[in-house]
């Protein structure tokens, strides 16, 4: 069941378009946040009914986007993007790096699900480059130092919040 | 000495501006509105037909044009959807403008819903980008609460409601038929056209997409007039555009330029030139889907024009400077790997076409190319180009092309190196 909280988010969200189905990126991003950041299968199906589509339907829809996720993801989930501009100003060192202080590889989790690490093409901050987003905001123009100290803030906030 | 000409940032350039919207009305902001309300939609259309704007997404569509094209009396409701999805490598200019002067772009995209007849208007923004979905939530959220939005635009004008949808990671989306079937609900899959979304888009209802830079020039035009508008830039090329320069330069950002300038003069005099004394190898002129210049080849005008006399094209206007130490096979296979993850999958040619190519080049990088497999590169790279019913198969061909001719001597030394 969905919190009521989100439950009024998604009926606002309804309210903004001309028939349902059209909501259903927006509310699954919000039933995804709501849910430490993943999609369960009574999820799909639970917003498949309310966009009024099939639970194929939804299921085509996220493994389309790469921003739905069907594991958990980390407290802090970090997008290291290794696109062009990045890339020609040390986006893939930074992916080794991080990999490295936290001991893992793309496409999986660390420190007993602090983090979660994910290499990404273009992420729109090339003028910054080299960049990362944490869960929702941009860190740009990272390099190994910036980034471990990140590292060492977002541990010590991941803590706090245990 | 190239200098920015600021028409759209002349805001965001000034230190102490507030981009509230307190901020933006005391920069005069929403008499252009309070202007477009007295005309009729028509002149609207023509106003901006006159100016000379061409789509800044990519295509450098007139946009006026692409206005007229909107079918009428269907009885249906029509509707403007901007595309800020911006996810072109290289490009990150229209999240300036979404982050640091929402309003001076909403006001135009209020603008352009006059003149189309639009009652509801999306902004369809990359998902990445939340910081900018929360900077456009809260400049609408002012625009109703102030009453400018809502059921009588202004307190006087026609209902206009305005929605941020967010994506959700798909770079095919920014293509405008897929970014419509995205917007619906569906997997984004570019359409078949026609119909064109001016007759069958959002919810099968007359549509027109534009880009957010595209919006964001109409307060200024119904301003200050066609003529003005125009006289920024050489014939054909109205206006001042906004570049994102990335890479290897001293000073990379987002700039604010004339369409006379010269692409050497952004690079050295706005970008400052090469960092470490380096040698400039070669540029990437418009998102990564353009033909690469090599350093010879940049003494040439940065209009739609110039460029496409070159051989290779303006597209969003990201420019992408890499230095004499640049690997170019890498870099082609950096470029290669992005569209083969990026093909909806839906067209054999780019589906096939972008995987193959990433693993010839692949083959070069770990010793094992050959003059034959240059060649199939090349050609699967041709194959692509104008097979697929989107531009992303062109999109991946055209760079394949124009790297394996302009440093196919690279791909000879990697395989020399092995050997």
């Amino acid at each position: 069941m969905l919190a009521p909280d989100t439950q009024k988010e998604i009926t606002q969200l309804l309210s903004r378009y001309p028939i349902k189905r059209n909501a259903l990126l927006p509310i699954l991003h919000v039933v995804q946040k709501a849910n430490a950041g993943y999609l369960t299968p009574e999820l799909l199906e639970e917003v498949a009914g309310i966009c009024e589509v099939s639970q194929t339907h939804v299921e085509g829809v996220i493994s389309f986007y790469t921003m739905y996720k069907l594991e958990k993801p980390g407290k802090f989930h970090l997008q290291v993007c290794t696109c062009v501009p990045c890339c020609l100003l040390g986006g893939e060192e930074l992916l080794e790096h991080v990999e490295q202080q936290l001991d893992t590889h793309a496409g999986h989790t660390a420190d007993d699900g602090v983090f979660s690490v994910e290499e990404v093409e273009c992420i729109g901050a090339c003028s910054y480059a080299p960049a990362v987003i944490v869960n929702e905001d941009y860190h740009e123009q990272m390099n190994p130092e910036k980034l471990d100290r990140l590292l060492d803030k977002l541990r010590t906030q991941g803590q706090a919040h245990a | 000495m190239l200098e920015e000409t600021l028409v759209l940032f002349r805001n965001i350039r000034n230190s102490d501006y507030d981009k509230s919207l307190k901020g933006y009305k005391k920069t005069g902001g929403f008499t252009a509105l309070r202007k477009a309300l007295e005309m009729q939609p028509g002149e609207i259309v023509q106003l901006t037909k006159d100016s000379g704007l061409r789509g800044r997404g990519g295509a450098g569509f007139p946009t006026g044009l692409k206005w007229s094209f909107m079918a009428k009396g269907t009885g249906k409701p029509t509707y403007l959807v901007c595309n800020a999805d911006e996810s072109e490598p290289g490009t990150c200019k229209d999240r300036e403008l979404m982050l640091h002067d929402p309003h001076q772009f909403l006001e135009g995209m209020m603008i352009s819903c006059l003149a189309i007849g639009c009652r509801h208007g999306y902004i369809y923004v990359r998902g990445e980008y939340w910081p900018s979905i929360k900077s456009l939530n809260a400049a609408v959220q002012e625009l109703y609460d102030d009453g400018i939005l809502g059921e009588k635009l202004l307190g006087k004008g026609p209902k206009l409601d305005l929605t941020v949808h967010p994506g959700a990671g798909a770079y095919i989306c920014g293509e405008e038929t897929a970014l419509l079937d995205s917007i619906e609900g569906k997997r984004g899959h570019p359409r078949v056209k026609p119909p064109f979304p001016a007759v069958s888009g959002f919810n099968a209802c007359p549509t027109t997409v534009n880009n957010v830079e595209t919006l964001a020039c109409l307060p200024f035009i119904v301003n200050e007039g066609a003529e003005v508008f125009k006289s920024f830039g050489p014939e054909n090329n109205a206006g001042t555009h906004l570049i994102s320069l990335s890479g290897h330069v001293n000073k990379p950002g987002v700039y604010e330029v004339r369409l006379d300038a010269n692409l050497k003069d952004i690079i050295y005099d706005l970008g400052g030139g090469i960092p470490n004394g380096k040698k400039l190898k070669g540029v990437i002129p418009g998102g990564a889907s353009s033909s690469v210049l090599t350093a010879a080849e940049i003494d040439v005008t940065y209009s739609f024009d110039a460029l496409a006399k070159a051989g290779t094209m303006m597209g969003s206007a990201a420019i992408m400077v890499f230095d004499e130490d640049t690997d170019a096979v890498k870099l082609l296979h950096r470029i290669v790997r992005f569209f083969s993850h990026e093909s909806c999958g839906q067209c054999t040619p780019c589906r096939e076409g972008t995987h193959w190519a990433r693993m010839i080049i692949r083959d070069f990088l770990d010793g094992n190319g050959n003059e034959r497999k240059l060649k199939r590169l090349h050609r699967v790279g041709g194959n692509m180009i104008g097979t697929t019913v989107c531009a992303l198969g062109d999109a991946c061909g055209m760079p394949i092309q124009a790297f394996t001719t302009k440093f196919a001597d690279e791909f000879r030394e990697v395989q020399a190196l092995a050997a």
